[in-house]
């Protein structure tokens, strides 16, 4: 069984070998990645299937006992996050067949896919502090390789930006993983949180609580961090935007819970009550940012600000139901936002432009693909029926509960703006007739490879809705893990610690 | 470049550095060195060959295309992290096997030097790969 948490990580990388290995034939080139990503979703359902019925799962990487050696761990949170991850990845990786372009295959398009979604399940999977920093790097440099990789001006101009700014983000949780190396002497995280909890490092945990607040939150982009996302996320090819847009920054926000549920939870009136100001003032500046934009991926890439507040507003209350709403938002957040890039994306290609200004007349000529960008939209907006209502739902349900009313008044104007802007891109690129300026239409083809990939998510959108129930369950129970630590430091350390 | 001291200076340097490429690789087990410095001196000679004369007479060099080279060295690192599992240990155990050689000295021969070629060759590949582009622009 616990071959299952060697896979998501094992699986991608020997479909990026394979891939570099056939760079001489461009048919295997195509049809390796799909079906190494089709097999990461399958490892990832499986994953999730044994550790629903199981409970976590643990490994010892090169049969190092526990504080010694890297640990790999899957609870439900973690293995939800890697059938995610799967899920995402096989869209992705139809939707390139068509979207990316020779140039960029040839230069290794699809193994960086792949060392990607290796480094993402990597993040989700370790259970070791150091380890997660290496996961991070890899993401690092396959992103910003994917990021600039073609590209004109623009791209690189925005490819400067990211990796500048996540290098200090890596600098930051560096330097708080060699401190709390040099205070507490372990990075192994269960070993680290008995650690904790016996004081042998007081003084500087809250600093060093501090110093990953802004790692992490650099990389998940809350506010005041979240600057280099907008600059970056509409420069490269739409397919690249929407993986890094569905995945990246989930990392970085499944990397605060993990450290602030598990490790840092000595003063949670401090730490938590300053993420849920954080969760506030990101979920209000980034919805702001969009309601002014007037870009089709630029608004995308402003909400993905907002609603990272969402997920972070589930830590900051830090009930059960609150970690229950975060793990949820989480999961339909990845598949939403995946799906709308991926929506723009069909729009680029049918009218060669992503200004709304220049758009319009989508509705009358494709009215499937309307359907299709709508359910989405809602969905992030938080409209029943779909899988964002519910999300909201238990947020602002556990927000009650902890009787912070203010975030919940928050919460509940922004998404009312993200519903305007929503339907301000609906207004625009749909609804209004075709501007007679508006520029030629370029090739059209192949599009019922991008349509698919965007049909299968608006299902699962849909499905998480209608039946929000068994995964509510799941949730709950993840979050039921996430509260639980003795469960996890037991599974991990084994029961004589 | 037309450089005649270059490329007096880089044909004597070659092989030493080569050599010492590959002794930092053996060597990395238990002292410093290891499949990442070694790539990296190797990348090193190729790149001062590709400076001093031209990349496409690096890339004869070179034999293979680096991202052949990436894919056969992540493949070599993935084989020796999943040989364990075929004896039914976690991933990335080391397994040891004596090899006696001539006289009483015995060849100790362990899977964690097939990683480390697999990331020698990695860094060597990624490293052409980066400096052929640049020099080639």
């Amino acid at each position: 069984m616990t071959l299952l948490l060697v896979l998501p990580i094992v699986i991608p990388l020997l479909t990026a070998a394979v891939t570099l290995l056939a760079h001489g034939s461009p048919r295997t080139q195509r049809t390796v990645p799909v079906a190494g990503a089709l097999g990461l979703l399958v490892a990832g359902v499986l994953l999730l299937w044994t550790v629903e019925r199981q409970g976590i799962l643990v490994l010892q990487l090169g049969n190092w006992p526990a504080p010694f050696g890297i640990t790999l761990v899957a609870d439900l949170f973690s293995a939800l996050m890697v059938a995610v991850t799967g899920l995402i990845g096989a869209a992705v990786a139809v939707y390139s067949l068509v979207a990316i372009d020779e140039t960029r295959e040839r230069f290794g398009y699809h193994p960086l896919l792949h060392a990607l979604l290796a480094s993402v399940c990597g993040a989700f999977l370790t259970g070791d502090l150091f380890n997660l920093y290496v996961w991070f790097e890899v993401m690092l440099m396959a992103s910003f390789v994917l990021l600039a990789l073609g590209g004109g001006r623009p791209q690189i101009e925005g490819a400067m930006k990211y990796v500048t700014l996540n290098l200090v983000a890596s600098a930051f949780f560096l330097a708080a993983v060699g401190i709390l190396y040099g205070a507490a002497g372990s990075l192994n995280m269960a070993d680290l949180a008995v650690k904790l909890e016996n004081g042998s490092a007081p003084g500087v945990t809250t600093v060093v609580a501090m110093l990953f607040l802004v790692a992490f939150g650099i990389k998940a982009g809350v506010f005041p961090l979240f600057f280099w996302l907008p600059a970056s996320y509409h420069t490269p090819p739409v397919v690249i935007s929407a993986l890094f847009a569905g995945l990246l920054t989930k990392v970085g926000v499944y990397a605060l819970i993990r450290v602030f549920t598990l490790l840092f939870v000595h003063d949670v009136g401090y730490t938590h009550t300053l993420i849920l100001v954080i969760a506030g003032l990101t979920m209000i500046t980034g919805v702001l940012g969009a309601v002014s934009q007037n870009d089709f991926r630029r608004i995308l890439s402003f909400h993905i600000v907002s609603q990272i507040g969402y997920m972070v507003m589930g830590l900051g209350l830090f009930t059960r139901l609150a970690l229950a709403g975060s793990v949820f938002y989480i999961v339909h957040h990845i598949i939403v936002k995946t799906n709308l890039f991926l929506v723009s994306g069909v729009v680029d290609r049918l009218r060669g432009t992503l200004q709304l200004s220049s758009l319009g007349g989508l509705y009358e000529s494709r009215p499937l693909l309307a359907g299709l960008f709508l359910v989405p939209a809602l969905s992030l907006a938080g409209l029943p029926p779909f899988s964002g209502f519910f999300a909201k739902l238990a947020l602002i349900h556990a927000g009650f509960e902890a009787e912070q009313y203010l975030i919940v008044g928050v919460a509940l104007a922004v998404g009312l703006l993200t519903l305007v802007s929503m339907m301000k891109i609906w207004a625009e690129a749909f609804w209004k007739p075709l501007p007679p300026d508006a520029p030629e239409t370029p090739v059209q083809g192949g599009l019922s490879l991008m349509v698919g990939p965007i049909a299968v998510l608006a299902t699962f959108t849909v499905l998480i809705g209608l039946g929000a129930g068994p995964l509510f369950e799941i949730s709950m129970r993840a979050a039921d893990q996430l509260m639980d630590r003795e469960g996890y430091i037991r599974a991990v350390l084994g029961d004589g610690s | 470049m037309n450089s005649l001291i270059l490329r007096t200076a880089v044909r004597a340097l070659q092989p030493v550095l080569l050599l010492y490429s590959f002794f930092l690789l053996v060597a990395g087990h238990n002292q410093p060195g290891g499949g990442f410095v070694g790539g990296l001196i190797a990348a090193a000679a190729l790149a001062l060959y590709a400076i001093a004369y031209d990349a496409a007479s690096a890339r004869t060099l070179a034999i293979v295309d680096p991202r052949t080279t990436i894919g056969v060295g992540l493949l070599l690192a993935l084989i020796s992290g999943l040989l364990p599992l075929l004896a039914g240990l976690p991933l990335m155990t080391g397994l040891w096997a004596s090899v006696p050689l001539a006289g009483n000295t015995k060849l100790a021969l362990g899977s964690p030097i097939l990683f480390d070629i697999g990331v020698y060759l990695v860094v060597i590949g990624m490293t052409l790969l980066m400096v052929l582009s640049l020099v080639e622009d």
